[in-house]
């Protein structure tokens, strides 16, 4: 019986998201057969470009690391009624952070891996504390102040990327050291990816967060703030701290994301570090419900369509763009749940965000 | 080097000249960040909008051979693209800032993916007929400041301007009283829309003569601030964009003339936002009901 009560609640809370994946697919179809494109061609060319051989496979979940990551920052901000929208400018600072330490020479690995991880993650609580502490003292909208955040790390990364770090001439910072690598796996198995550890890392890292979230005081307090805060404060709850709390534990989220591309996939920072991490992880987030398991699951979906898009573009002639397309038209249909609730005639309206 | 020669190089009618033609889409997309937000809808979507309205006034004004057409064309187009928008967080009651994220990766998404479809390419569309100067400034600069006076007056002095501000401060009240909130939600949104579609009108067939990919380059955020900086006020996003169009303006003509590097100039709009956020220069406070959607019976 108990049971039976889990999975209705489950297949209730998956199905949202499966008619928002279908629906954007359908739209898809459509944005596809107005241009003359073939359909069936396209999305399977897709679905091969992203699962079609371990390579494949991997570079898939290489594309998901960063979205896990983000994802998870945005989620968990979520998850005290906070909206980290300025997670693309936390991943980038963090990106430069960690670029920089991990140049840093004469450390073994076991101190300079953990080093730089911690100095991206610092760089990521960082990058919004402002934003969290005129949120938590003032009551300042925090999603105005973390998007105006991002255009200053635009800014400041540039610059420093541009005229610090880098060698004249170069758009990049000079590589890490290796001791500060996040392994790819390909150390150990025969294939080309780029796949690293730091996958691995953001699968610890959801896991944790889901701990956090549900099995500890601090992850209670931040939920009870996120569902309602005055009831929070009457209940003893110091809303003021959890604010904080919440959103530089997001920052610092967001800031690992930023590690792994630098000491996985780069090794360095570069200009266009980032296509957009921050700005997906809105639309993981919101797709995997703000839950640690939506959100890894969102994230492969995601970062499936991102890594199978150049595969769509050479075997059908699709301009990879089209993943944007059907990205945003997801997002629109998770925002817009109340459309499905209405079809499906859901009683409750609002759900968990 | 002289400081007198710096100011000089500052403070002439150059500077002046381009400071009002960067400040152009700046307060076309203010101006409808404002009908929007004052309505109670958030619009982060400012971005998007612009970019779909330059898309489309490039690739009317290359099929029709006419600019003006072009800027007919986005207006209309960005005030449908509002519509889902509009839709999304009126009718749905979608979260409105995720509405804008996923409107603002559909019209960049879209943009290049039409780019494509069009011209075959994924950079730059080819030229097309760009408006004509009317004396020393293209027409749309002349429009915004125009749009700036009839948007004070529509808001300020007409009983639909009242409709709106009650609207977006206490809709429940606003409801009670016989006023339709949705309606007034719809038309802002789409305003919202149309203006800034002008404002991406003016950067692709008014100051150049060609779409490229990502083109407004963050200033529907930077419209934003201005919005907010001028505390949701026609002139004061007025002033606001004339302030952060002087910095763009100044960090193009200081290049390699000042110590100071430009991408410091470049972060000057955002660092004023937060801090007028933090009402440290008098707190900008945004309309009451801003961002929260409208139940009927439900407060």
């Amino acid at each position: 019986m108990f049971e039976n009560i889990e999975w209705k609640k489950i297949m209730k809370e998956l199905s949202i998201p499966l008619l928002a994946i279908v629906s954007s697919f359908i739209i898809g179809t459509i944005v596809l057969l107005a241009t003359g494109y073939p359909p069936v061609e396209t999305y399977s060319a897709l679905l091969k470009g992203a699962f079609g051989g371990l390579n494949n496979i991997s570079d898939t979940l290489l594309a998901s690391t960063p979205l896990i990551f983000t994802g998870l920052a945005v989620a968990f901000a979520f998850r005290c009624g906070l909206f980290n929208i300025g997670a693309e400018g936390q991943i980038i600072v963090a990106g430069l952070a960690a670029a920089w330490v991990g140049t840093w020479t004469g450390l073994p690995l076991v101190i300079h891996i953990p080093l730089t991880l911690i100095a991206a993650a610092l760089a990521g609580a960082l990058w919004i504390f402002i934003p969290a502490f005129l949120k938590a003292k003032l009551g300042v909208h925090e999603v105005i102040t973390t998007i105006m955040f991002n255009y200053i790390a635009f800014s400041f990364t540039a610059y420093f990327n541009l005229k610090v770090l880098a060698k004249p001439g170069q758009i990049q910072t000079p590589d890490i050291k290796s001791s500060a690598y996040l392994w790819r796996l390909s150390n150990w198995i025969e294939m080309h990816s780029y796949l690293n550890l730091g996958f691995i890392l953001a699968l610890l890292v959801a896991g944790f967060i889901y701990y956090l979230l549900w099995k500890t005081t601090i992850g209670y307090e931040i939920r009870a703030v996120g569902s309602n805060a005055d009831a929070a404060e009457y209940g003893g709850i110091d809303s003021t701290k959890m604010i904080l709390v919440a959103m530089l534990i997001s920052g610092a989220l967001a800031g690992l994301g930023g590690a792994e591309r630098t000491m996985g996939l780069y090794h360095n920072f570069r200009n266009g570090f980032s296509p957009g991490y921050g700005f997906t992880g809105i639309a993981v987030a919101l797709l995997g419900r703000n839950h640690p398991v939506g959100v890894v699951l969102a994230a492969i979906l995601f970062g499936a369509l991102t890594n199978g898009r150049n595969y769509m573009n050479m075997l059908a002639g699709v301009p990879v763009d089209l993943v944007n397309i059907l990205q945003a038209i997801i997002i629109l249909f998770v925002a817009s749940d109340l459309l499905f609730r209405r079809m499906l005639n859901y009683k409750s309206e609002g759900g968990q965000n | 080097m002289e400081i007198l020669e710096v100011l000089k190089q500052i403070f002439n009618l150059q500077t002046f000249s381009s400071t009002l033609r960067m400040a152009t889409p700046l307060i076309l997309a203010a101006l409808g960040g404002i009908f929007s937000e004052r309505s109670g809808v958030i619009n982060i979507a400012l971005e998007g909008m612009m970019l779909a309205g330059a898309f489309v006034a490039v690739v009317v004004s290359h099929f029709t051979a006419s600019p003006w057409l072009g800027v007919v064309g986005a207006v209309i187009f960005s005030g449908l693209f509002a519509l889902i928008h509009a839709v999304v967080s009126i009718e749905y009651h979608a979260k409105q800032v995720v509405s804008g994220v996923a409107l603002n990766m559909l019209a960049a998404g879209g943009t290049v993916f039409l780019l494509n479809i069009l011209f075959n390419t994924s950079g730059t569309s080819p030229s097309v007929n760009s408006l004509s100067y009317w004396g020393n400034f293209k027409p749309t600069v002349y429009l915004a400041l125009v749009a700036v006076g009839i948007t004070y007056y529509i808001l300020f002095y007409t009983s639909f301007g009242l409709r709106v501000r009650s609207v977006g401060e206490h809709p429940h009240a606003a409801d009670s009283l016989g006023i339709s909130v949705k309606k007034i939600r719809y038309i802002c949104v789409v305003t919202s829309g149309m203006l800034a579609g002008l404002g991406g009108a003016h950067m692709s067939v008014g100051t150049l003569d060609v779409f490229r990919e990502g083109m407004t380059a963050g200033r529907g955020f930077i419209a934003l601030a201005a919005m907010i900086f001028g505390k949701w006020h026609p002139v004061g996003a007025l002033g606001a964009s004339l302030l952060f169009g002087f910095f763009q303006a100044l960090q193009i003509r200081l290049q390699g003339v000042l110590p100071i590097p430009g991408e410091f100039i470049q972060m000057i709009p955002y660092i004023f936002t937060v801090i007028a956020l933090a009402g440290v220069i008098g707190k900008a406070t945004p309309p009451q009901a801003s961002g929260k959607p409208f139940k009927k019976g439900e407060r």
